[in-house]
């Protein structure tokens, strides 16, 4: 039988190597004030090393800084420290024969990084934590450390999650006989570049609002053949104007010319006014208005040649509405 | 398959970083026409392209495309690498062509996302 095991390879996924460089963030992000002991418990120098056996046992600490009865910070007695006074059988000496006099101390206004590696550096449990004035301000464990961090992600996490609710529930949060969100974006004649931008941010604004992905789909795919359209055909540009309400979303996009000679022909799927140059972008096949009302549920198009044209959709929030394309019943 | 897979089989070379390599795709699609795209494919689907232009980024946010291949070695501007790294897009450029590739990923039990759409019979361009 084989009873080797096969050497361990460790496989980060993306998602673990997000969360990592979360963590590195946050190690430059926190401060160390932010996550130690404030107020630790201190020792005096003289005191004898059976009063702290005393105070570690019923504190439940392993180590305490040790401070003059003026404040100055001299020394750090460890477990390790009693321990020896302990074989010693040394009980009745003070504290500053066993203490720890050499001080690894970080700064409070350091990011935790700094203590990090002076916990890697030093391999000690605890780090003196001072201020500008080198006086003691607390302590800091690794416990400390991961405590923190996990505060700031689990922080971080709620943030989004506040956010996303907040975005959401828009419409349920807010009373009135009709709420409506207009998003309204202008198109530039010739803009190719950034065509489909206003399109893109119309989708992701659907979906942070918490449409369906297929409601998000048909809208941004018809929004963007019609910010093409203004982009291709206008002479001046236009205007895309985004109504959303909890049932419906109501598209409009218009322009100030050239306006369409023949509407009905200008509908036919592959009739199209377009330039060789602007086929050769993928586009003016005419089949952008064909596609249009595949994927809205009403739409409706006026132009008046030498004016303009104004191409209105809608998209039902709700499955009992049929696709009657090319009407829209009512004006408001 | 997934992107990884797929950029195996398309000997392809990824022209972005921001993306997940093991990310599933679920059919192909091939054109260079945008509007076709947007007629005709569904989400999930790798799209094959000779198309460079940020348009062709632009179509693949708004039809939910999992990853955009560049056929016959094509180079896009350095608009368009941006725009797909931003928005996460993977953008692979393959040195074989269309009719080639769509071969590969087909023998490789890729299925067709392109839907059939009714209203082409009276396309009258030829």
């Amino acid at each position: 039988m084989d009873t080797s095991t096969p050497p361990k390879t460790r496989i980060v996924t993306d998602q673990e190597a997000e969360d990592i460089s979360r963590v590195e963030e946050l190690a430059y992000e926190l401060k160390i004030n932010e996550v130690m002991t404030a107020t630790p418990i201190t020792l005096a120098p003289e005191l004898r090393m059976r009063e702290v056996l005393e105070i570690f046992r019923k504190k439940r600490i392993s180590g305490a800084p040790v401070i003059t009865g003026d404040g100055n910070l001299v020394g750090i007695l460890s477990m390790e420290d009693l321990i020896r006074c302990l074989i010693d059988t040394d009980l009745d000496a003070s504290i500053s024969k066993y203490m720890t006099t050499k001080l690894i101390t970080v700064a409070n206004t350091d990011p935790i990084i700094e203590a990090l590696k002076k916990f890697v550096g030093t391999n000690f449990g605890r780090l003196l934590v001072v201020d500008k004035n080198q006086k003691l301000a607390g302590i800091i464990t690794k416990g400390d450390i991961n405590r923190g961090i996990l505060k700031a992600l689990e922080h971080d996490y709620q943030t989004e999650e506040i956010k996303k609710y907040r975005a959401s529930h828009l419409f349920e949060d807010i009373e009135s006989d009709r709420t409506s969100l207009i998003l309204r974006y202008k198109i530039k004649q010739g803009d190719f570049n950034r065509g489909g931008q206003a399109s893109s941010n119309i989708k992701r604004a659907l979906i942070r609002l918490g449409a369906s992905k297929q409601i998000a789909r048909r809208c941004g795919i018809a929004i963007y053949e019609a910010e093409m359209n203004l982009i291709i055909h206008t002479t001046e540009g236009g205007v895309l104007r985004v109504e959303i309400e909890s049932n419906q979303i109501t598209i409009d996009a218009y322009d100030y010319g050239p306006g369409i000679k023949d509407v009905q022909l200008a509908l036919k799927p592959g009739y199209s006014t377009a330039s060789e140059a602007i086929r050769e972008m993928g586009f003016g096949a005419g089949m952008g208005l064909a596609n249009i009302s595949r994927c809205v549920d009403q739409m409706k198009i006026e132009s008046v040649l030498g004016k303009g044209t104004r191409l209105k959709m809608r998209l039902f929030l709700e499955n009992d509405h049929p696709n009657n394309a090319l009407t829209i019943d009512s004006e408001e | 398959m997934n992107i990884n897979e797929l950029i195996n089989i398309v000997e392809g070379t990824p022209l972005t970083k921001s993306f997940d390599g093991s990310e599933e795709i679920l059919g192909g699609c091939g054109a260079d026409l945008m509007s076709d795209v947007l007629a005709s494919i569904e989400p999930g689907a790798v799209l094959l392209t000779g198309l460079c232009n940020p348009q062709v980024i632009r179509t693949a946010l708004m039809a939910d495309v999992a990853a955009v291949v560049l056929v016959r070695g094509k180079n896009p501007p350095e608009s368009t690498i941006k725009l797909a790294e931003e928005e996460s897009i993977p953008l692979i450029t393959s040195p074989f062509g269309m009719f080639e590739l769509c071969g590969r990923l087909h023998l490789a039990g890729l299925p067709s996302l392109e839907k059939q759409v009714g209203d082409q019979q009276d396309c009258d361009c030829s």
